[in-house]
């Protein structure tokens, strides 16, 4: 952190191509808006929100949680054994030691477009609309946090697995910006149940914009957020303390 | 209760080893096979063996970073797995092959942010920070990236890091490697000051006999994962490190000098290398008899390296695996 203040240039150049590469994700959905009117049922309003909310999610977790995928190159450099000498845990440890404020950047772009869309989409503004949306930011947030810790934690069995969290995280958050319902029968049963991705926005989201449970789910599912993430933090805490256990460590 | 306790402790890992083009086999491999030790409040122990021989893996579980396979671990009654943090606010570590301290930053910084990990009260730090700049001549140090320190200056740093939240406890693997002597006879005072002026508990495993010589009233010896020794340094040294070798410089080359009580074991143009042993006679005794045969430039006297006390110690105790 302190160690980006050293080289601002750098650190502003950052967050604009971070915020560049944002904005390309965003690209293509217009481009795929250019061509048909509705997606799944969703106009390019709504997804534009559907975006937003897995955006800023994404954006968050990335901020606080994506730095444990750096726990394989600790492993194998050895220092992460300092982390298990001090008497703070090595999680948020490794989440302050490669803290860096620039990804930040990330969550700028989709947090325009959530400002930009939300007030013109057509919602009813009650109580439970309102709160819907900041819960559903946090408790993406919280899923995307627990899926970078669950797939992380491999790297104590397998050295170098930097590419399989990268498929759940970074696909995660290509996933969660469309309306699940595009997607083909199993993966969308392995993005509700498996890995649940789809509570990160297309869930709250379609209950937010007043259309019918997805995915086949009940009606409370909208609601199932919180529940879905506290759920999974809980596993990825698990898995993450056998993970622990597992450390073998390097020689010397 | 004894403030480190080791009951049959074992430690094993599966390796991988390629066996034919594409076939692995898994092998398990224990490094440490049924440890048992305990350590007093004050003592300072020397922990040794060779390369391989499980010392920095005792090392890693007293200090929770490893859970062991068998066996039961306690640090001032706590089982370092359980409450490892409880643990890691008893006990101060240093790795002479790994820093500790934030690569980037000034010397002070790193200190500062240990304090704020380990919560030392203000006024304790303060106090423990002087303290240990006095001891190590460390003011000047304070302002310089960690990076720009030499070996001997950041080993000095890593010290003082690992003191500051006053542990009980103090773990140093390997503390003097790659040192000078200047930086290892630094080291070796500050750690004999703080045994005796903090009561702080040491342990040390290193290669150096002359660390464990020093420091050490106990040395424990450790050989393919299982205890072989555990006594005085004096008395290990006279029962297995006998035999000692004088290296001669001599004025112009010779055949190799028959002296009784001696053995030349290495001719190298006028340098002669003679075995002897440290019953039969003294240094000055086979000087005398060197120099009454040739003329001498230069002499040095070789104690045996501690891998071959271990060594020596190990033939002796067939009772290994």
């Amino acid at each position: 952190m302190r160690a980006d203040w050293q080289y601002r240039t750098s650190f502003v150049l950052f967050l604009l191509g971070q915020a560049l590469v944002a904005g390309l994700d965003f690209a293509v959905i217009a481009v795929i808006f250019s061509r048909v009117d509705v997606l799944a049922g969703w106009s390019a309003l709504e997804v534009a929100v559907l975006y937003g909310t897995s955006g800023v999610s994404f954006g968050l977790g990335d901020l606080f949680v994506s730095q444990v995928e750096r726990v394989a190159t600790h492993i194998r450099a050895g220092t992460f054994d300092l982390f298990l000498l001090r008497p703070i845990g090595p999680l948020v440890q490794l989440s302050g030691a490669e803290f860096a404020l620039r990804r930040i950047g990330r969550m700028v772009q989709p947090l325009v477009v959530l400002c930009i869309a939300l007030p013109r989409v057509d919602v009813t503004w009650g109580l439970v609309e309102v709160a819907l949306v900041p819960v559903t930011v946090l408790s993406g947030a919280v899923i995307f946090g627990a899926i970078w810790v669950l797939t992380s934690s491999v790297a104590f069995w397998l050295v170098d697995t930097q590419e399989v969290a990268n498929a759940f995280t970074y696909g995660g958050s290509a996933v969660t910006a469309f309306p699940l319902d595009v997607l083909g029968g199993w993966l969308r049963r392995i993005v509700t149940f498996a890995v649940p991705l789809a509570f990160v926005s297309y869930v709250p989201v379609a209950r937010l914009l007043g259309k019918p449970p997805p995915l086949g789910l009940p009606e409370p599912a909208a609601f199932a957020a919180p529940a879905v993430a506290t759920v999974l933090a809980l596993v990825a805490r698990q898995v993450w303390r056998v993970a622990i256990r597992h450390h073998r460590s390097t020689g010397s | 209760m004894s403030l480190l306790e080791l009951d049959r402790v074992e430690k094993s890992f599966t390796v991988s080893v390629r066996a034919g083009r594409i076939r692995r086999e898994r092998r398990l491999v224990r490094a440490v096979a049924g440890v048992s030790l305990t350590v007093e409040e004050g003592a300072m122990v020397g922990y040794i063996g060779p390369n391989g021989a499980g010392k920095s893996t005792t090392i890693k579980m007293l200090t929770g970073i490893l859970v062991p396979s068998a066996g039961t671990v306690r640090v001032a009654g706590l089982d370092p797995t359980r409450s490892r943090i409880d643990v890691a606010r008893r006990i101060g570590v240093v790795f002479g092959q790994r820093s500790q301290l934030w690569w980037d930053l000034p010397l002070a910084d790193s200190f500062s942010l240990l304090r704020h990990i380990h919560r030392v009260p203000a006024d304790r730090y303060r106090h423990n920070l002087g303290a240990f700049c006095e001891l190590l001549a460390m003011d000047d140090l304070l302002a310089v990236p960690v990076r720009q320190l030499s070996l001997g200056q950041r080993m000095r740093g890593e010290l003082a890091a690992a003191l500051l939240h006053d542990p009980a406890i103090l773990f140093l693997d390997e503390p003097t490697i790659g040192l000078d002597p200047v930086a290892k006879d630094a080291v070796r005072s500050f750690l004999v000051e703080i045994n005796e002026e903090r009561g702080t508990t040491v342990v040390l495993t290193t290669h150096d006999l002359a660390d464990v010589e020093r420091l050490c009233d106990r040395l424990v010896i450790i050989d393919r994962g299982q205890l072989i020794e555990d006594s005085t340094v004096q008395s290990i040294r006279q029962r297995y490190g006998t035999e000692r070798t004088l290296v001669v410089d001599l004025e112009a080359p010779v055949p190799p000098l028959t002296i009784p009580g001696a053995e030349v074991v290495r001719v190298d143009g006028p340098r002669q290398w003679l075995r002897f042993r440290r019953a039969d006679l003294t240094a000055t005794e086979l000087l005398q008899r060197v120099a009454a045969r040739a003329a001498v430039r230069d002499l040095t006297v070789e104690e045996p390296a501690i891998e071959d006390i271990v060594r020596a110690i190990y033939r002796g105790n067939p009772s290994g695996p």
